[in-house]
């Protein structure tokens, strides 16, 4: 296939996936925030949304302060964010206009339709019960987006491009969340926070859709090591880094196999991949928490950018 | 004026035979049915994203173009009639264009003027003395006719640059046998689904000869902001080929590649939707970013096909269209089956002077024009617009023709009030492969919506019908 064809599949999940994402982000903190300070102690929410985004530069350039108004302008409604929810939508539509013919009907209808109704939003919600509604149908739109991939697209090249794009941006937002909220995850006896911390492994948990699969997995009230274990190691929860790392590696191979030839971004995913394997939580305690987050985020890039230097160039 | 033709009543009122049973439909179909069919077909085209872009209105990026759901019926033997004369005229276009990039044997005659042909705008030097795969041209024609009467259709142009509009011929026949099953089960209505088929079949046999047994064809588009981007797309598609765009494909050895996620891949056939000005910033525009350094290099050497072939928008002029009746017979030894119209060509003094004497009855149009703009239609324009184009055709007559006003033909057409005749036109598309010529029967019939209108372009509110062409 083409390979622009192939890399606007590949950024078209990308943006699709990253909607969702700011949308759990916005979701979970408005929950926080919502909450008496007692329960969450002082810090800003929606100063900790903007860096979990990944953009608190570029917000900082537009605004002075980090409060519900701003964010949620600038996450959910900015065009001058390029990773605003609106932006990506708009950027995912663009995308798939510029090959449709790599669409299913199903796709396309999703993904233009959710365009279409994005303009029913306007600049922003006039009211909280909105703004709500807003991002829940952010949410359903992108799992109407993905389960249409899902269903109807071919099992060729253009799925397991598309699959990488989702898998690549999700394993970046959960190292994300992980990277600024690390300092809440600690082990007991290294922890600075309190008790009060309760409300925020929820959050984080519910930012990746989470909060029941922990008790389903662990059958225990929250502890932080374990929140790290579910959105690291753990195979079975889907926005997992180990998780999201076998299904590269997956599509990888079911891409090496159709063209006949390994590169160097399938023995680059398979590295990372065995390395969150042969992983135990206690060991990267040891080493830190915050470097080995750092080091994935790093490491992902890189695969991203070599994906893009074999395949999509 | 003469009172136009009416394709459904004729001239006298009574129901012409191809119209019998729609015209029943209409008859017993509640009004608020149509209505509510036409929303419908809107919403499904929105839906589909089949839009068009107008350049210079920024507001209105992707416009719906619109639908009218009741059909333009042809009969059949009207339209054998139709098929034979395209075919002649699509077989004399070629073979203008070989000559005039070969032995301008035609120039030779007298027939057609050295200066019309060299210094036209369209006319490439670079074709001179150059053979293209099997000396075929214009390999997809959009031949612009109408209707005055029961038996008389003129060609009112020929384009046979890169025509559009065949994606709505197919859409609007979806639409129709989604929107109105009863009325095709009352018809027999010959189908136009085969066109991206014969249009792959025609596209495969003009491949250069060094191509593979499966030669690689591909789209080529200028891009997402092209008006007529959801064509290109949706024609690959229906074709199975890769759409590509000028950063898709580079050329190498004078071989063209498009870019894999596996590599380099060669390409044999080009169906190319880039004016001429836009292929090879090397050889044409230097400012062009849409096209692909070299590909005249490549084509020069024999290595690509494209279509249609480079230089063929000198045919598409309207003073050359005015030669057409002595082109045809010229190359074919025929008497032409579709009729011409009596052009004044105000590059000649006389002509001219004709034509200021009688601005307010004439059409006139600039010779590079398309999409209805840039036309003087002297009948319904007022007094200053007609001062002011006269202005403008004095300061370069040549580039200016003028035509006497057509009644063209109207057909029932959904409007505000309920069914009433509009101005309609039709463009049927001619493919032209090294095996001859195909045309599906039918075409995009264009109407003007507005009561008393001519102008039938969707750039200037134009909407499109369903065109049927019955058995018998």
């Amino acid at each position: 296939m083409l390979s622009r064809t192939a890399d606007n599949l590949y950024w078209l999940s990308r943006y699709v996936e990253r909607a969702e994402y700011l949308a759990r982000i916005l979701d979970a903190t408005q929950r926080l925030s919502a909450l008496p300070l007692a329960y969450v102690g002082t810090s800003n929410e929606w100063e900790s949304a903007v860096a979990t985004a990944g953009c608190a530069n570029a917000f900082f350039k537009l605004y002075d302060e980090a409060n519900e108004a701003n964010v949620t302008d600038f996450l959910a409604f900015s065009t001058a964010n390029s990773s605003s929810i609106r932006s990506c939508f708009e950027l995912a539509r663009g995308n798939a206009r510029a090959v449709r013919t790599a669409l299913t009907m199903e796709m396309w209808d999703a993904i233009n339709g959710t365009w279409l109704e994005l303009k029913r939003y306007g600049n922003g919600p006039t009211s909280r019960e909105e703004f709500s509604r807003f991002l829940r149908w952010v949410q359903e739109s992108s799992l109407r987006f993905d389960g249409s991939a899902y269903r109807t697209m071919l099992r060729n090249d253009a799925y397991w491009f598309s699959r990488l794009g989702v898998y690549i941006e999700r394993a970046d937002n959960t190292a994300r969340i992980l990277d600024v909220k690390y300092h809440l995850l600690l082990p007991e006896n290294e922890r600075v926070g309190g008790p009060l911390d309760y409300f925020q492994w929820a959050a984080i948990l519910r930012s990746v859709s989470a909060l029941t699969a922990y008790h389903w997995v662990y059958r225990e009230s929250l502890k932080p090591w374990l929140v790290a274990d579910l959105l690291i190691l753990r195979d079975e929860m889907p926005r997992s880094l180990s998780s999201c790392y076998e299904a590269i590696v997956r599509n990888l191979d079911s891409i090496a196999g159709a063209y006949g030839r390994q590169g160097p971004t399938q023995r680059q995913a398979r590295g990372i991949r065995t390395r969150l394997q042969n992983s135990r939580m206690d060991g990267i305690f040891q080493r830190g928490l915050h470097e080995f987050i750092g080091e994935f985020i790093g490491e992902n890039n890189r695969l991203g950018a070599q994906i893009t230097q074999q395949f999509l160039t | 004026m003469v009172a136009a033709f009416d394709e459904m009543k004729g001239h006298n009122g009574g129901v012409r035979p191809a119209y019998g049973e729609l015209a029943r439909w209409l008859a017993e179909v509640p009004p608020d049915v149509l209505d509510y069919r036409r929303r419908e077909a809107e919403l499904i085209f929105r839906r589909i994203g089949i839009t068009f872009a107008v350049y210079g209105e920024a507001e209105a990026q992707e416009r719906l173009i619109p639908f009218d759901v009741i059909p333009r019926i042809m009969a059949g033997a009207e339209w054998r009639l139709l098929e034979k004369g395209l075919t002649q005229r699509v077989n004399a276009l070629n073979a203008f264009i070989k000559d005039v990039y070969g032995t301008r044997e035609i120039l030779r005659a007298g027939l057609v003027p050295d200066d019309l042909v060299f210094r036209n705008p369209a006319f490439r030097p670079e074709m001179s003395g150059q053979s293209v795969p099997h000396d075929i041209y214009v390999h997809i024609a959009g031949i612009d006719i109408v209707r005055v009467d029961a038996e008389t259709f003129y060609v009112l142009e020929d384009n046979a640059r890169t025509p559009s509009g065949v994606s709505y011929m197919l859409e609007n026949r979806e639409i129709m046998m989604r929107l109105f099953p009863e009325l095709f089960s009352r018809h027999r209505i010959a189908p136009v689904e085969n066109y991206p088929d014969e249009l792959l079949a025609t596209l495969k046999s003009v491949a250069p000869s060094s191509a593979s047994r499966d030669p690689n064809v591909v789209l080529l588009t200028p891009g997402v902001f092209n008006s007529a981007y959801y064509e290109h797309s949706f024609l690959a598609d229906k074709l199975g080929v890769e759409l590509v765009e000028g950063r898709d494909l580079f050329v190498k050895d004078e071989v063209v590649y498009m870019r894999t996620t596996q590599g380099p891949q060669r390409v044999d056939v080009i169906y190319r939707r880039i004016d001429d000005d836009f292929l090879d910033p090397l050889t044409f525009r230097p400012d062009s970013a849409l096209g692909m350094p070299g590909l005249m290099t490549a084509y020069t050497a024999g290595n690509v096909t494209l279509a249609n072939a480079v230089g063929t928008g000198i045919a598409d002029d309207k003073a050359v269209y005015s030669f057409m009746p002595a082109i045809v017979k010229f190359y074919l030894g025929e008497e032409p089956l579709l009729n011409t119209v009596p052009t004044w060509r105000c590059r000649e003094e006389e002509h001219l002077a004709y034509v200021l004497d009688h601005l307010p009855e004439l059409v006139v149009k600039e010779v590079h024009g398309s999409g209805g703009y840039g036309m003087l239609i002297g009948p319904a324009a007022s007094k200053v617009a007609i001062e002011q184009y006269r202005a403008k055709l004095k300061t370069s007559p040549k580039n200016f023709i003028a035509q006497p006003t057509l009644a063209l033909s109207t057909c029932p057409t959904c409007v505000e009030q309920g069914v009433a005749p509009r101005h309609v036109d039709l463009r049927p598309f001619v493919l032209t492969g090294r095996d001859g010529v195909r045309i599906v029967p039918g075409g995009l019939t264009r109407v003007a919506l507005k009561e008393g209108s001519l102008v039938v372009n969707s750039s200037q509110g134009g909407g499109t019908k369903d065109t049927w062409v019955l058995d018998g």
